[in-house]
C-alpha cells in the first residue's frame, strides 16, 4: 500500500481532509507532526493547507524551518512526489523547493469560493491521470495566493511547461502571474497548487473533481515503486 | 560584550504591487489628504544583540534578513544598527 505523510504544523486546518482524500484514494494515509524528524517510510509527503503559525511574519517562513523539514527536502531531493496545497505550496516556495512566492491577493481580500482551473502539465505524479487540458472547478481560500516571482523565472516556467494548474481566464482571483495556479520544480516530483482539490473529493460537497488527483498520486507512485496501490 | 541596539525595515519590493499600501492611499485621499502619493507598507523587526562590534551585528543581522527576516523574491530590507546606550 502506497503511504501518505500528511504533515501538521500548528495551524495546519486541511489535514483532516487531506487525510481523508488520499484514504479514499486507497493510500494508507497518516498524519506526521511537524517536530518529528522521520516521515516513516511514505512514499508521497503533503503539505496541507491551514496557517501554520499563525502565517507569522510570512505565509510559510517559520514553518520552513520545522524539523521535519530536513526529512521533507531529503525526500524531495531523491525524487519523492511531494504535494503542497495553499499554505502547503506557501511553504515549498519559503523552503526553496518551488521557486517564487506567494503575495498578498491584488484585491486585498480573503479569496473563498470555487474557481475554474484549467491542467497545463499531466507529467507529475499528481496530474497523471489527469486529461491534458481538463477543466475542474475546485474551490481556493486563500489571503497570500499571488504568485511572483522574476520574469526571467516566470518565462522558465513557462517554457519548461511546470505550470500545473492555471486559472482559466477572466477568473483569476488574485492577480497572479500569467493567472498561474499551481507549478512544479524542474524534476517534477514536487508540485505546489493553491486550489483545495481535497475539498472536491464527494459530489456532496459541490464536486469530486479534485479526486483524480489523489488517485493519480497513489496510481503513479505505485506503478514507479512497481508495488500495488 | 557590548549590546547594540537593532531595527530592520522590511518594505515590499519597489516593482511589486502593494494592495495594501494602494487601499491605505485611497483612505488617506478619502480623509482629505489628496496630496498623499506612493503609499507603501512594510514591517519593522527591532531587538537587541550583543556582539563584538557593528560591524559584526549588521553581518549577523544580515544573515537573519536572508535567512528568515525577509523573502528575497518579494522583499527588500534596511538594517540600522546602533549601540545601546
Amino acid at each position: 500500500m502506497i503511504r501518505v505523510a500528511v504533515i501538521r504544523f500548528p495551524g495546519s486546518n486541511c489535514d483532516e481532509d487531506t487525510l481523508r482524500a488520499f484514504k479514499l484514494a486507497g493510500a494508507d494515509a497518516y498524519f506526521v507532526w511537524h517536530r518529528e524528524r522521520s516521515l516513516h517510510g511514505a512514499d508521497i509527503v503533503v503539505l496541507p493547507g491551514g496557517f501554520a503559525f499563525g502565517d507569522y511574519l510570512r505565509a510559510g517562513a517559520i514553518a520552513r524551518f520545522s524539523p521535519v523539514m530536513d526529512a521533507v527536502c531529503r525526500h524531495a531531493r531523491e525524487g519523492g512526489p511531494v504535494l503542497g496545497i495553499c499554505n502547503g505550496f506557501q511553504v515549498l516556495c519559503e523552503a526553496n523547493l518551488l521557486p517564487g512566492a506567494l503575495a498578498r491577493n491584488a484585491g486585498l481580500t480573503f479569496v473563498s469560493r470555487p474557481v475554474r482551473v484549467r491542467v497545463e502539465a499531466t507529467d507529475t505524479p499528481f496530474t497523471r491521470l489527469c486529461p491534458p487540458g481538463a477543466i475542474f472547478t475546485l474551490p481556493v481560500a486563500h489571503g497570500e495566493g499571488r504568485y511572483v516571482a522574476p520574469p526571467e523565472r516566470i518565462e522558465e516556467l513557462e517554457s519548461e511547461g511546470r505550470v500545473v494548474l492555471r486559472y482559466v481566464e477572466g477568473t483569476n482571483p488574485n492577480g497572479s502571474a500569467n493567472d498561474i495556479a499551481g507549478i512544479t520544480n524542474r524534476e517534477r516530483n514536487v508540485v505546489g497548487i493553491m486550489p483545495h482539490p481535497e475539498r472536491a473529493v464527494d459530489p456532496l460537497l459541490g464536486s469530486a473533481e479534485g479526486f483524480t488527483m489523489f488517485t493519480s498520486a497513489v496510481q503513479s507512485t505505485a506503478l514507479t515503486s512497481g508495488g500495488a496501490p | 560584550m557590548p549590546d547594540f541596539e537593532v531595527e530592520v525595515r522590511v518594505m515590499p519590493r519597489e516593482s511589486l504591487l502593494d494592495p495594501q499600501g494602494q487601499t491605505v492611499e485611497h483612505a488617506l485621499h478619502a480623509l482629505g489628504f489628496g496630496e498623499v502619493r506612493g503609499v507603501r507598507i512594510g514591517r519593522a523587526i527591532k531587538f537587541s544583540l550583543s556582539c563584538g562590534s557593528a560591524e559584526e551585528a549588521e553581518r549577523s543581522v544580515r544573515a537573519m534578513c536572508e535567512r528568515l527576516l525577509a523573502n528575497p523574491v518579494t522583499e527588500d530590507f534596511h538594517i540600522a544598527v546602533r549601540k545601546a546606550s
